[in-house]
């Protein structure tokens, strides 16, 4: 029951993100970056600026909204190149076997021995700032555990009487794998690709926020924490909003991977983590 | 492994672009450019330069930071303590929460103590470090004034670093601790020690706890490396100066050898970290050690 709560909660939560991303121009009152110098530094006040307006009196609750549009496009597209990239690789390293699957694992793990975020400054830094960037950058970081992940799979699924029997009948490695081993190992890969969502929209986030994520002129739910960091003293609404933004998406996606997870193979409970940057 | 990281961060160094003319003024002539890209040897073939670059590692020189011309070594050498400092202090705050926390959740499961547990960890996995770092500043640092907000001294100053720090692995220990203690608890040897009228703490500290341990060393020593990642968001936020902050900087001032110099030795240090786990394996469980004889 709290669990179906919980769904239910997440899902009208993040029903309600991507609608505002997806009708940005429609439902934002003002512009993201429409600037009132003599309105700066507003309160939040539901008569005006619901949400209040930053330092050169752009309106708060309009950024978030566009902000929620680069959030989730980096998270699912960055998910999107890395999950299919990391697949492939956990696939030929379990599937092959000896040299192959040591080469391979061998570079994941070392990519793994790098963490995450500074992997992601040290390459973000090296291709330079801007939206594509980012999103390759993501992608790059992010593969390691699907291949993990799969490789394990697969190393189980190899084995067993359908494959040999596929193999028996004449198919090829590359049929074997496409039509008998993935489908095996695709769910523990669905649910760790949807809390790789949410590890993604941090990730952006913790990039804007050192000012190395996608260009000034774009909205960002980060770059607006970054910006805020500096009226900590005078304007709370800057950093409380934004923040607030994220906690929630980031919060939502994870308890929906929980619940996929449940769904798909309650024997994978507590195997597969949550978020975390 | 170490030479494989090695590699990783030369070539990104390389991907970013020819270093000499990083290191040269803008308006350097050609004469010039070339002298220092033979005198620094960077006009030898790429896997000459990554050989001695190894070899020179291996022998702690890490090259000389483009900014202030000093040994990368010696700038890590000089920032590593503080940031030693910042993770050591955040994972016993993380370990000092989580584990009762977890146990006390495993104990009371279904209880309000047991919900309210696990809701705070949940929201602890989702909230951004860097989110929470500004709150704490705002209300321990500026509104009620307990905390320095900058630099590094006192004990005072490493508390809100920390606390923020502690929270990238503080959710996911939690649950992970309440998930083993709960498939701990129902083994018969808990209840044999029940049975014998062994006291409930002792059953849960050494009876249950040591047998749960296995997955919780080994969440610690994976995530090392998000704590020292997250180390890199909290000393930029609190002008911590360890190393995490000196990356950043280095970055920002294209200081690539920098760069090249901390991801290399924070990703040794997190290798260095999974082999202490690894032999903690042994000492938390002798049917390992027996296995490894």
């Amino acid at each position: 029951m709290r669990r179906d709560l919980a769904f239910w909660l997440s899902a009208v939560a993040l029903g309600v993100i991507l609608v505002s991303a997806v009708f940005a121009e429609r439902l934002a009152p003002y512009g993201p970056n429409e600037q009132d110098i003599l309105k700066r530094l507003q309160p939040p006040d539901p008569a005006a600026h619901v949400l209040g307006t930053d330092e050169v009196g752009r309106d708060i609750l309009s950024r978030l909204i566009y902000g929620a549009r680069i959030s989730l496009l980096v998270g699912v597209i960055a998910v999107g190149l890395s999950c299919p990239l990391g697949v492939l690789v956990g696939l030929v390293a379990g599937y092959s076997g000896r040299r192959v699957d040591s080469v391979l694992m061998h570079v994941t793990d070392i990519q793994l021995a790098i963490p995450t975020i500074l992997l992601a400054i040290a390459v973000v830094a090296v291709l330079g700032p801007g939206l594509p960037n980012v999103i390759l950058t993501l992608s790059v970081t992010g593969w390691t555990l699907y291949a993990r992940l799969v490789r394990g799979e697969t190393l189980a699924v190899k084995t067993r009487d359908f494959v040999q029997a596929a193999r028996a009948n004449g198919a090829g490695d590359a049929r074997i794998m496409a039509r008998h081993v993935l489908p095996n190992v695709i769910s523990p890969v669905i649910v760790v690709a949807v809390f790789a969502v949410a590890n993604m929209i941090v990730l952006e986030a913790t990039l804007s926020f050192l000012g190395l994520g996608v260009e000034p002129s774009v909205v960002t739910w980060g770059r607006m924490l970054n910006g805020g960091r500096l009226y900590l003293r005078t304007a709370w609404w800057l950093t409380a909003f934004p923040g607030l933004a994220i906690f929630v998406t980031v919060l939502a996606v994870n308890l929906l991977g929980d619940h996929l997870r449940d769904w798909l193979d309650p024997r994978l409970r507590g195997s597969l983590g949550s978020a975390q940057v | 492994m170490a030479v494989g990281v090695s590699l990783v961060v030369f070539g990104l160094v390389h991907l970013s672009g020819d270093p000499v003319l990083l290191m040269v003024s803008s308006d350097a002539p050609a004469d010039v450019i070339a002298t220092t890209r033979h005198e620094l040897g960077f006009d030898r073939p790429l896997h000459a330069q990554f050989t001695d670059y190894v070899a020179r590692a291996a022998r702690g020189d890490l090259g000389v930071s483009l900014r202030s011309s000093l040994p990368v070594a010696a700038l890590i050498r000089d920032r590593l303590p503080a940031t030693v400092e910042l993770t050591v202090a955040a994972l016993l705050i993380a370990v000092a929460i989580a584990i009762p926390a977890g146990i006390v959740s495993a104990v009371k499961r279904g209880s309000a103590l047991d919900r309210l547990a696990m809701v705070g960890a949940v929201a602890g996995q989702a909230v951004p470090i860097f989110w929470l770092a500004l709150l704490l500043i705002a209300f321990f640092g500026v509104y009620l004034r307990w905390f320095p907000v900058f630099g590094r001294g006192s004990l005072a100053h490493l508390v809100l670093p920390a606390v923020s720090l502690s929270t990238v692995i503080l959710g996911r220990l939690a649950r992970l601790v309440r998930g083993s203690m709960l498939e701990v608890l129902g083994q018969d040897y808990v209840r044999t020690a029940r049975a014998k009228g062994v006291g409930e703490v002792r059953v849960l500290a050494g009876h249950a706890l040591k047998n749960a341990a296995i997955p919780i060393v080994t969440l610690l020593g994976l995530q090392f490396a998000q704590l020292l990642g997250g180390a890199v968001v909290t000393e930029t936020i609190f002008a911590w100066p360890g190393i995490g902050r000196l990356v950043v900087e280095a970055i920002f001032n294209r200081d690539f050898p920098v760069v090249q110099g901390v991801v290399l030795v924070v990703s040794l240090i997190f290798v260095a970290v999974n082999l202490l786990v690894d032999l903690a394996y042994a000492a938390l469980d002798p049917r390992i050690r027996t296995e490894a004889a």
